[in-house]
């Protein structure tokens, strides 16, 4: 009863899904934009006329100019500095639009370029300063606040009665000031096209990746080539000419130039950049993040505003509600990965019975035995985790390394040794087309096709996106063995969309369906997801029919059999089940039956485990890693079946010295090849009563001309 | 041959001297004795300020919030007195709202890891508005009575020299001791020079940093009465000012790094001597308020680009997040 109630709990509520949900990058934003749900919420219940147009539209301008400045701050932020003097720079570009415009009664379109430039220029002295001559961030620009500010408070004494006399009457401007377009504020409209243009800047084009490298680390910024002293300036520059445009919004909204304008700015501005999580220091930020700092910061002043809050009262209540988000925020920033981790691995009910005996003396096809120590030795100490390996028709011995190689061996001895070819990834399975060209599953990158000559092509690394799933999985994360049909389809399986290829153990301890058995078609390039929800799909090998493939689910103990053409097309059949070990890969035998290998044996204590996934959740939350209790890996067997799921023979190594852990074999004329991902070897075993002549791809493909 | 190193302390130090030779060449009156006590006098404040800011900066922080602990506490004790409270009664009541002010400070920046530069900026506008919202009933709180015999914290002189200077001089030997003669004072400079190596030798630096910005602020206090007793009452709009930004200023073009871990009070004397004879000499020269800022400016530019140049940062050694 309690065990059903189990399963079904488990069957049925995502656990996962939480892990992969605060694994996304957007929930880095998830306190700022909470509090500004708060904000807006609590003001439109306190102030009654918070929520109509005029007063949305007065927010969306002053937010629209605050904005500008913000996006400014920005960017300056995430390159690593700070700009103290937009407070200035806003002041003086104020001046200068309503100088060109009221006393020298310039035209509006010369005004805004005029004043855009002055800003850039303004900000370039920043640039130059900070980016070339590297000059500290935060004293150089309190410096040019203080001189910009001086300059400012100069030219108003000469010029602001000229400015306050003077009243334009240009509809152009009057449109910049108070325009709307569809109801939407004319600033508030410039302001979405600049945040949307920000948005891809930083985070799809060269320019932007270099700003969050030099912010993330200068060092290596500049050691991977990339201009730091330019891009510096050029952020200055930006920041100048963003405060410019906040500028033109401002003055022609209110065309006046008090002495206050723009003081203090600086702090609002700075406050607005922290409070929505770029982080002072660089590195770290993005415009949402920057537009939500200045949409808090504006809401809670203006709306302490507007309840007539004494003024002390309403900088009490800023200060705290700007400490309580920054902390909160900080927290949060600071323990995520950490909340991740615990939460990420979502143990799941998964029972199986009693597996069969394997001791000597039981009997049945598993009783263990030592034929396998009779085994001759290729590369030792030479080659490291060939996973699988392959021979071609003229006998030569392929095998991945985990340098990201394809080592290959040459008969007749198999001493000589060379790099086939080099792809960067581990290789995982291996199988030959009709044209001899070697398709490898690369853990982490996808499905790879290397010539003959050995110029590798990536033949495909994603798959269609899952409607429901959250993680992205249209990625190959861990594309794990495969084999070719006679039509030219690769199915191979990708053992897990939850884990890197490093943390494949990992996915045994949650023992949830989260593999795949995914079509590549050669014909036209296109890759398709076959069937999901599998435990850890492993070994990959077309039937005799040529219309299904057996495919092993290592944590699921079991082969099945998956029709993909013919009259049973789609159906999915148990071949064997409750394996006394973990299946790997699958290859062809000469009498046209199945060799299987076992990574490893199944355990009580594990077996008792995999029905206990509350038990499991703990010891992943409370335990370290590698106190874990995983999957044994350390003692395998190679098997042969027959397509009815009958077990023929089982070859062992009783006392572990050769080839303890097996995660593939082949059959090459008379001899039996083993590789294993822990091992430092390929093994080579006589086979008795074995077709001498047989080649796996003649025997498929028809023999090469 | 050996590199000349000039560190930014001398050049800063040159600048004054140069600035000072000037006005003392072409400028009647400004070396005169009662001319430098005036100097000294109107930059005694700032001084003390700089110290308590010297401190924070030495142990990598910054503190925002020391105008506000000016304003505020120095505001309280006029304002307590007005009010028929007695003089020690009204000190103690200062003295506990510093020690509280810089309590907030420091956990919030050793604790909840609030960067310094967010942190106190939110808790000076606090500690404003809680001034401006529940203390005070004008902005600017007036001398009384009870107050008889304060002023002498800011007003004539010991031996000759104003009071205020010989107030600045006993906080740089306090500041001094405390930096320089205790074990308390190493570790600041060692968590300033690097936060992370001082925690893993077991310098226990979160308590450290509290007390870093508890000490500031109790000398923020101290630059509020000495202020107040200087001029009989206390302009607590002070804080809408760019006072901070001066106190900054003295500091850093002193020679003490907002990276952190160097420099000592003496580079807050140099500092601050240095904005003192500029200003004095500016005001001499009669030259308008936005005038002597652009030229104060200008002349910190010049000293800070001095030092880039004979002492460039190395794209190699330059740290993280140094801003």
């Amino acid at each position: 009863m309690r065990e059903t109630l189990t399963r079904l709990r488990y069957r049925y509520w995502p656990d996962h899904l939480l892990g992969e949900i605060l694994s996304k990058r957007w929930t880095e934003t998830a306190i700022p934009v909470i509090l500004l749900l708060i904000v807006g919420f609590a003001l439109s219940r306190s102030l009654e006329h918070f929520l109509s147009p005029a007063s949305l539209a007065d927010t969306a301008r002053q937010a629209g100019e605050i904005g500008f400045i913000g996006l400014g701050m920005a960017l300056v932020v995430i390159v690593g500095g700070i700009d103290l003097s937009v407070g200035s720079i806003f002041a003086l570009t104020d001046f200068c639009a309503l100088y060109l415009l009221d006393v020298l009664n310039w035209p509006v379109p010369a005004v805004v370029v005029v004043t855009m430039i002055v800003g850039g220029l303004l900000g370039a002295v920043n640039g130059v300063l900070i980016g070339y001559l590297r000059l500290r961030a935060f004293i150089t620009t309190l410096i040019t606040l203080i001189i910009y500010r001086s300059a400012y408070d100069l030219l108003i004494q000469r010029y602001s009665n000229a400015i306050a006399s003077a009243f334009p009457d240009i509809p152009s401007w009057d449109f910049i000031g108070g325009g709307t377009v569809l109801g939407i504020p004319s600033v508030a409209l410039v302001y979405i096209v600049i945040a949307i243009f920000g948005h891809i800047f930083l985070t799809r084009l060269r320019p932007g990746w270099h700003i969050t490298a030099i912010g993330g680390s200068r060092r290596s910024a500049y050691n991977s080539g990339i201009p730091v002293r330019r891009t510096i300036a050029l952020c200055y520059v930006a920041s100048g000419v963003l405060t410019s445009i906040g500028a033109l919004f401002f003055a022609a909204r209110l065309g006046t130039v008090g002495g206050d304008i723009g003081v203090g700015l600086e702090v609002i501005v700075l406050t607005a950049t922290v409070l929505g999580g770029i982080t002072l220091g660089g590195g770290k930020g993005s415009v949402v993040k920057s537009m939500v700092g200045v949409l808090i910061v504006l809401l809670v002043t203006n709306g302490l505003t507007a309840m007539n809050a004494r003024g002390g009262v309403n900088r009490m209540a800023l200060a705290s509600i700007l400490l309580v988000a920054a902390m909160v925020d900080i927290r949060w920033q600071k323990n995520r990965t950490r909340i991740i981790s615990k939460v990420y691995v979502a143990p799941t009910y998964h029972a199986l019975p009693p597996p069969p005996p394997t001791e000597i003396g039981e009997g049945g096809p598993f009783e263990q035995n030592d034929r396998l120590r009779e085994v001759s030795l290729i590369g030792l100490g030479r080659i490291e985790a060939p996973e699988d390996v392959i021979l071609d028709r003229n006998d030569v011995l392929y095998a991945g390394s985990r340098h990201g190689d394809i080592i290959r061996f040459f008969p007749p001895d198999y001493e000589r040794m060379e790099v086939f070819a080099h792809i960067g990834g581990q290789p995982l399975g291996m199988a030959f087309d009709k044209q001899d060209n070697l398709y490898v599953c690369i853990g982490g990158m996808g499905l790879y096709r290397i010539r003959p000559d050995g110029t590798v092509e990536k033949a495909t690394d994603e798959t269609n996106r899952s409607l429901y799933s959250v993680n992205d999985d249209s990625r190959l994360r861990l594309a794990d063995d495969l084999d070719i049909t006679d039509d030219g389809l690769i199915f191979f399986s990708e053992a897990t969309v939850r884990y890197e290829m490093d943390e494949w153990p990992v996915d045994g301890l949650e023992a949830r369906g989260n593999g795949r058995i995914i079509c590549y078609d050669t014909k036209t390039g296109t890759t398709h997801t076959a069937l999901r929800g599998l435990k850890f799909p492993n070994g990959v090998a077309v039937a005799s029919d040529g219309q299904s493939i057996l495919f092993a689910e290592t944590f699921g103990c079991s082969i099945k059999r998956y029709w993909f053409a013919g009259p049973r097309k789609g159906d999915v059949e148990i071949v064997m089940d409750n394996l006394p070990g973990y299946p790997d890969n699958i290859n062809l035998a000469s009498d046209g039956n199945y060799w299987l290998a076992l990574v490893g044996m199944r355990s009580p204590s594990l077996d008792l485990a995999w029905k206990m996934p509350g038990f499991r959740r703990r010891m992943a939350k409370r335990v370290p890693v590698d106190e874990w209790l995983f999957p044994n890996i350390n003692t395998g067997c190679v098997v042969k079946f027959n397509e009815q799921g009958k077990i023929l023979e089982s070859f062992w190594d009783l006392k572990g010295l050769n080839h303890p852990m097996i995660t593939s074999m082949r059959e090459h004329r008379g001899y039996l090849y083993l590789g294993g991902i822990a091992n430092n070897r390929i093994g080579r075993f006589k086979l008795d009563n074995a077709d001498p002549n047989f080649v796996q791809y003649d025997k498929r493909w028809g023999k090469s001309s | 041959m050996k590199r000349i190193r000039v560190s930014q302390q001398e050049i800063v130090f040159a600048v004054f001297a140069a600035l000072f030779l000037t006005f003392s060449i072409f400028l009647n009156g400004f070396l005169s004795a009662d001319n430098m006590l005036t100097l000294l006098q109107n930059v005694a404040v700032l001084g003390i300020l700089g110290l308590g800011m010297a401190i924070v900066v030495i142990g990598r922080g910054i503190d925002l919030s020391l105008i506000a602990a000016l304003a505020v506490p120095g505001g309280l004790v006029l304002q307590m007195v007005q009010n028929g409270h007695s003089l020690p009664a009204s000190l103690l009541a200062a003295g506990l709202l510093s020690i509280a002010v810089g309590l907030v400070n420091g956990w919030l920046i050793a604790y909840a890891e609030v960067p310094p530069l967010f942190a106190t900026l939110a808790t000076g506008l606090f500690v404003a508005g809680l001034g401006q919202a529940a203390l005070f009933q004008l902005d600017v709180v007036q001398w009384s009575e009870g107050l008889a015999g304060f002023e002498r914290l800011g007003q004539g002189s010991i031996l000759g020299i104003p009071t205020s200077i010989v107030m600045f001089a006993i906080a740089c030997v306090v500041v001094f001791i405390l930096l320089r003669k205790t074990r308390w004072g190493a570790y600041i400079y060692a968590i300033g020079d690097n936060p992370f190596a001082a925690r893993v030798t077991g310098i226990p630096t979160r308590p450290i940093i509290v007390l870093q910005y508890v000490v500031a602020a109790l000398i923020g206090c101290f630059a509020g009465l000495v202020m107040a007793a200087s001029v009989n009452s206390m302009p607590t709009r002070i804080f809408n000012s760019t006072l901070i930004y001066d106190v900054i200023l003295v500091v850093v073009l002193g020679g003490i790094g907002l990276s952190g871990g160097r420099g000592g009070v003496v580079n807050v004397i140099i500092g601050t001597l240095l904005i003192g004879t500029m200003l004095n000499g500016m005001t001499i020269l009669n030259i308008p308020y936005a005038g002597q800022n652009l030229i104060k400016g200008l002349v910190l530019l010049v000293a800070v680009i001095t030092d880039t140049f004979l002492n460039p940062r190395n794209e190699e050694t330059a740290q993280q997040g140094d801003i």
